[in-house]
């Protein structure tokens, strides 16, 4: 039977989107779990996965159709040697019930990652194993895919699972895939995302870089003196980290060098009129970029209660999607890692991302010309040349020092 | 009959040996069951079936009794102990003959002997059969399966003498019924022995080594066990030194010491049920690789023993002492032999049942044994007073016990007491079996009123709380 695919929405409240590519073609076998396009709104771009399996039979909606609505058919799925339908059935919005052959994946403000929890996850084997064997295998972070089932009709029963854990994880693989001299760990779909909106971003966007020391020493002192003024506990406590007043900091610098709040398409540069911060968070098997909103906007305090709540819903898998998909600028913060510098991969459609290390005692010029010690962190701005240029790139980050430095503005 | 040559020759037709056959006959093997007295073994004639249908008619003697509470009144009801036994015996004898029947139907022959290994004829073992018409015939296989099971063991001073002492078996078909009866063992066999006589009006007097009643329990069910038995009558001795019976024309006497305390009580019946030994002798063992180990014969996870192609079974291969144990490690021994791909037994997953009033039923580890193996434990409790079912049908008493590994919520043991546990256990074998944790059981629903649901409440218990105590 011929299944129709729907146009997927990307959260609760997205009514239409644009079908940015196909990622197969007419007459092509489509396996359950194949990515067979990508759907974007402003804000995000998500995959669409097959849930079932057959041929792509027609193609309803062009690659790059823009404005197309929620459950109208996109294309149709059939059995091989089946006759394909001319047009869609249904009209649009409209969705037969039968129609369910795709599935929102993975949501995507890359180069963070999706969810784990995201939507219909399908791999596209089954795996069976017994509730306890899987539990086990969660909370050893075995994969079970790579174990052997011994259990009834080869289910994977606990022993498996730790026979798995105590031979670690090359000897659970050994079964599998042995490949000379290295152990292959299959990719999760989260991986798969992270690989390929990275390799995306990083050939198709022409980065540069500009980086700036940054001394610290003005904010730290500023975060001791509001921290004091935090009640000791009760609904009103709250302790600032260094990463909410960064937050913040990029959030005032971007308001105020407009050109950075940007994302580059073919027909124009748009520039966002919120600044909403992707914050990357790093997750079992990869990371994901919360946002927070209208981050310019908020006080430290709002930003660092929010920034908590989102973090440890990200670690437990728990945020909605529109919670991590958008953002119109990212922050990468490795300072705790003690990394002296790195540079970030572009979060697209963002056109930029500021990663942050590790705040450090180094020499310092003092303002009277006297040598001192201070602490200094270096940051590195990632751009998209093709929507700003050296020129506004240098004078974001000057502006970003200048807040950093001269902290009182991060209160005001 | 002339044929002699099996592709397997099951030695033994209690539920571990006909099963054996049966399911070899279904399989498609050519085989043979060697039975020296009765199809369908200890179980059938005279243990797991005679029992229960004496129990049942205890249970009812105990409900006669019992009635006012139900809204009846009936008059000076009685029985006519001759029946009860007969009665039991006739439904041995139906499920004895049903096993004929079933073998019968597979077209497996039936060798009415004692069979005994006798060496081995190129690539076949020989097994002798005397007959019981005092001939005998030598069978030939590559497989034997031994399943001779077991017997009671006797204790010296304690010997089955025809009169006084009984085990078992005279136990199950006594003449009359024993005014002042003793009961030394209080395993399921002793317990659901004390719990029929006591129920029929005799005076008893169960007495226990170990510290407590039903030692292989949990202790919570054995502690909830002695409190049901002595409201019930019963006198419980444990921690119990035993002295020499002292056996006159009419009675026994015999002095039992308790924590330094010396009694003496005089018996007009005792019953032995100190354990079982294997069935191990005249099986032609000797000189063979099959090695022995206190009355059992050894064997490994696939009920393979020391010899090559011979197999070993049932109680005859040890503890636990259970007919669906038996039964299981025959099919489970026939598919290897049949080249299937089998999956050895875990004993903790074998449920154990006393159908003493209240029942008793388990799986698993108790408490106190999770500990020890080094778990973290997580335990919830229901008691039947919370019930619904339970109070309607006038049975209040009882408790389900769970323990939960706390690390992975993998269901260690099940421990119940009160009415239709027996009949409900097999829930969380289940569980243990297909490896739910706590999440399914939680999410299992269970139907409204049984006694089941304590089942869930108990899991809900070890979980932030059940919803009904
Ligand atoms: C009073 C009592 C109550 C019990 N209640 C329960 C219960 O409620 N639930 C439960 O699970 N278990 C119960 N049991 C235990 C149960 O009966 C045994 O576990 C079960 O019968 C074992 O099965 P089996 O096939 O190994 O041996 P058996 O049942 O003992 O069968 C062995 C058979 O082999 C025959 N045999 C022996 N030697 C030879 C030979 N050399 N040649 C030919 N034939 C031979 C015997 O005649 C016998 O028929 C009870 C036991 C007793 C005594």
């Amino acid at each position: 039977m011929a299944i129709e695919i729907l146009m997927p929405a990307l959260s609760p409240t997205m009514t239409e989107g644009k079908l940015a590519r196909w990622l197969k073609k007419e007459g092509e076998k489509i396996a359950s779990g194949d990515v067979i396009a990508e759907i974007e709104t402003d804000k995000a771009t998500m995959e669409v996965e097959a849930v079932d399996e057959g041929v792509l039979g027609r193609i309803f909606v062009p690659e790059g159709t823009e404005g197309v609505a929620v459950n109208t058919p996109i294309a149709v799925l059939v059995e091989e040697g089946e006759a394909v339908p001319e047009a869609s059935s249904a009209q649009p919005n409209e969705a037969p019930s039968s129609s369910k052959a795709a599935a929102p994946v993975t949501a995507m403000p890359a180069p963070l990652a999706a969810q784990t929890s995201a939507p219909a996850v399908n791999k596209g084997t089954r795996v069976f194993a017994s509730p306890l064997a899987k539990r086990i295998a969660k909370d050893a972070g075995l994969d079970l895919t790579t174990i052997k089932g011994t259990g009834p009709h080869g289910r994977i029963v606990k022993k498996d699972v730790e026979a798995a854990k105590s031979a670690g994880p090359a000897q659970a693989m050994a079964s599998a895939a042995p490949v000379g001299g290295t152990t292959a760990h299959p990719l999760s779909t989260m991986r798969k995302v992270i690989a390929r909106r990275l390799s995306e971003s990083k050939s198709t966007i022409p980065h540069f870089y500009v980086s700036v020391d940054v001394q610290l020493d003005a904010l730290l002192a500023l975060r001791t003196q509001l921290n004091a003024a935090s009640p000791e506990e009760g609904p009103d406590a709250f302790k600032l980290s260094v990463n909410d007043m960064l937050i913040k900091a990029a959030a005032v610098t971007l308001r105020r060098v407009k050109g950075v709040n940007v994302s580059f398409t073919d027909d124009a540069i748009l520039e966002y009129n919120d600044v909403d911060i992707s914050v990357a968070v790093s997750i079992p098997d990869g990371l994901i970029t919360p946002i927070i909103r209208q981050a310019d906007r908020k006080s430290l305090r709002e930003i660092s209660v929010e920034m908590k709540d989102l973090a440890k819903r990200a670690r437990a898998g728990k945020l909605k999607p529109e919670e991590f998909q958008g953002g119109s600028f990212s922050v990468s913060n490795m300072g705790m890692f003690g990394v002296s510098s790195f540079s970030a991969i572009i979060n697209p459609p963002q056109a930029a991302i500021l990663a942050i290390a590790a705040g450090e005692k180094r020499p310092v010029v003092k303002a009277d010309g006297s040598l001192g010690v201070g602490t200094v962190m270096t940051t590195t701005l990632s751009v998209d040349h093709r929507a700003i240029d050296g020129a506004l790139a240098a004078q974001w980050t000057k502006a970003f020092r200048d807040v950093v430095e001269n902290p009182i503005t991060l209160v005001i | 009959m002339s044929t002699t040559d099996f592709d397997l020759i099951v030695v033994g037709g209690g539920p571990g040996g006909y099963v054996a056959a049966l399911r070899a006959a279904q399989l498609k093997l050519s085989v043979a069951v060697v039975e020296a007295n009765h199809l369908g073994g200890i179980c059938l004639n005279w243990g797991c079936i005679p029992t229960k249908a004496l129990l049942r008619a205890s249970e009812i003697n105990h409900l006669l009794h019992d009635l006012g509470q139900f809204g009846f009144t009936v008059d000076n009801p009685r029985f006519d102990f001759g029946k009860v036994i007969g009665r039991s015996r006739a439904v041995s004898k139906q499920l004895s003959s049903g096993v004929a029947h079933l073998l019968k139907k597979a077209k497996v022959p039936v060798f009415d002997g004692f069979g005994k290994l006798a060496g081995v004829e190129g690539k076949k073992r020989k097994v002798e059969v005397a007959l019981k018409d005092g001939k005998s015939v030598t069978l030939k296989a590559p497989h034997v399966i031994l399943a001779t099971g077991a017997r009671a063991r006797v204790l010296p001073g304690l010997e089955p003498d025809g009169k006084f002492v009984w085990s078992y078996r005279e136990a199950l078909v006594p003449d009359e019924l024993p005014k002042r009866l003793l009961v030394i063992g209080s395993g399921a066999i002793g317990t659901e022995f004390a719990s029929f006589y006591r129920n029929m009006g005799s005076e008893v007097t169960l007495v226990e080594v170990a510290d407590r009643v039903l030692p292989v329990e949990d202790e919570d069910i054995s502690k909830l066990a002695r409190t049901a038995f002595e409201k019930q009558g019963m006198k419980i001795l444990t921690g119990a030194k035993l002295g020499p019976l002292k056996k006159s024309d009419k009675d026994v006497t015999v002095e039992i010491e308790v924590g330094g305390k010396k009694e003496t009580i005089t018996i007009d019946r005792v019953i032995s049920a100190v354990g079982i030994v294997g069935n191990v002798e005249k099986l032609g063992l000797e000189g063979t690789k099959i090695v022995v180990d206190r009355t059992h014969v050894v064997t490994d996870e696939l009920c393979r023993t020391g010899e090559a192609g011979v197999y070993a079974i049932g109680d005859l291969a040890g503890a636990p002492w259970l007919a669906h144990k038996a039964s299981h490690e025959a099919v489970m021994c026939v598919e290897a032999i049949a080249g299937l791909h089998v999956h050895p037994i875990d004993v903790t997953k074998i449920p154990g049942c006393t159908y003493c009033r209240p029942q008793v039923a388990s799986v698993g580890y108790t408490e106190a044994k999770a500990k020890a193996a080094g778990y973290e434990v997580r335990v919830g409790r229901f008691p039947f007073i919370g019930n619904g079912k339970a109070i309607a049908m006038g049975e209040p008493e009882g408790l389900v016990k769970v323990v939960f590994d706390a690390k992975t919520g993998e269901l260690l043991g099940a421990h119940m007491i009160g009415a239709e546990v027996t009949e409900m256990i097999q829930g969380y074998v289940i569980a243990r079996t297909g490896e739910l944790t706590e999440a399914e059981l939680k999410e299992t629903i269970f139907p409204h009123p049984t006694i089941s649901e304590s089942m869930h409440e108990a899991v809900l218990a070890a979980y932030g709380g059940a919803l009904h105590f």
